[in-house]
């Protein structure tokens, strides 16, 4: 049992850092970019995928071995459209101001790599509890992504975080971050960065086993 | 039906320039950053998609307004639209393959890509979503593959020169194109003062 919990968690893990999303397997970038002008825009389209993501990821897992494998991918499509219907109403219905502002993104998490991708590589090769895990990892690694690019516009772009105001009175704000180059840039930036940290890391490696020897 | 001829030359000039689709509305990203490295596999991908996006709207116009608006159903349109445009999708692959193999090796693996582009379900979706009328939306359609194209090829000619230029070992590969992207879009911004219609 023990074991079992720690390659759930190592599932989770993988999602959330080595293998996120946004930043190391590039999926999903379309909505990251999109309504990111604000921290809270950013978190709720990533509760919004990790619903999807959950949902889809159990119900293929759950259904793998009656699907033919020709027609597995409109299947996996069929499913996935349903939670987004499901996700979109729910929104519609609860708090129809933020789906205002969300707009046709949610509709088009049908055609989000990310879940897809989850599912076709994921989900229809392992048990349902391990789907659900990697559902987990990474719609957590898509809304921490989403979120963060989310919060660096808000704070360059309006000074403000989740609404709050940061700055003084006197605080010019960056207009160009919450307008669509802002995004483009801000990922640049993050993606460059995490490659720098990652060849330091590399090279660090390298060095030491030099060293030993 | 009336067509009114500002109201289309707007939807022209938003699709392209003021809203385009890649550099404003950040859709189509994907084969945006992926694909962009060849300016030939660029242009056939900016073809295809241009004719995907027009047909997808000429079939889902009537199937939104005749089949699902008059049973209620409008909140199935995602699911419908995804599995026409899939069908479609799939149905234009099997037909080029047999009447125009040349075509097809040419494109042969970017169609089925298509599918799973947010441009295509994203501009049928606008299309119910504005009420445009049949006319409107197959010109919404096809300006939407126009811009997608533009900003495609004119990506891929800019990444073309970049193999040449030294480029900090960080920003190589995605980030760098992220950047271009981002002062490509600001000079995009510069079309935002148009509105017409």
């Amino acid at each position: 049992m023990n074991k079992k919990l720690a390659c759930l968690k190592d599932c989770i893990m993988s999602g959330v850092c080595f293998e996120n999303p946004v930043f190391r397997l590039m999926l999903g970038l379309c909505p990251t970019l999109a309504v990111t002008v604000t921290a809270k825009n950013g978190i709720a389209i990533g509760l919004a995928a990790t619903f999807v993501l959950l949902g889809s990821n159990t119900i293929v897992s759950l259904i793998k071995d009656f699907v033919p494998t020709e027609v597995r991918i409109p299947c996996y499509i069929l499913v996935i459209a349903t939670f987004v219907t499901i996700v979109k109403l729910l929104l519609q219905a609860y708090v129809p101001l933020l789906y205002a502002e969300l707009g046709l993104f949610v509709d088009i998490m049908v055609v989000n790599c990310i879940i897809l991708g989850r599912a076709e590589a994921f989900a229809s090769k392992n048990t349902v509890s391990m789907s659900i895990a990697d559902a987990l990892g990474m719609g957590i690694g898509f809304t921490l992504a989403a979120g963060g690019i989310g919060a660096i516009r808000e704070i360059l772009g309006g000074g403000t975080l989740l609404g709050f105001p940061l700055f003084g009175a006197s605080f010019n704000p960056m207009l160009v971050m919450i307008l669509p180059p802002g995004a483009f840039l801000t990922i640049g930036v993050i993606m460059a960065a995490l490659n720098f940290i990652n060849a330091d890391k590399t090279k660090n490696i390298a060095n030491i086993a030099v060293e030993k020897k | 039906m009336e067509i009114n001829f500002i109201k289309i030359f707007g939807i022209i000039v938003s699709a392209i320039f003021v809203n385009n689709f890649v550099l404003s509305r950040f859709l189509g990203l994907c084969p945006f950053v992926g694909i962009s490295k060849k300016l030939d596999i660029a242009v056939g991908m900016g073809i295809s998609m241009t004719f995907v996006v027009t047909m997808s709207s000429i079939i889902t116009w009537p199937i939104y307004n005749f089949v699902l608006v008059p049973f209620g159903l409008e909140y199935l349109n995602i699911i419908s639209f995804i599995l026409i445009i899939a069908c479609f999708v799939q149905l234009v692959e099997i037909f080029v393959r047999k009447f125009n193999p040349i075509l097809y090796k040419a494109l042969g693996i970017y169609l089925p890509l298509i599918t799973c582009n947010c441009v295509v379900l994203f501009v049928t979706l606008l299309n119910v979503q504005g009420k445009l009328n049949f006319i409107e939306s197959v010109i919404q359609g096809f300006s939407a593959g126009l811009g997608f194209a533009l900003a495609l090829i004119l990506m891929t000619s800019i990444r073309v020169k970049l193999e040449m230029a030294k480029i900090p070992a960080p920003f190589k590969g995605a980030p760098i194109a992220f950047i271009i992207a981002g002062l490509m879009s600001l000079a995009f911004l510069g079309f935002s003062g148009l509105t017409i219609g």
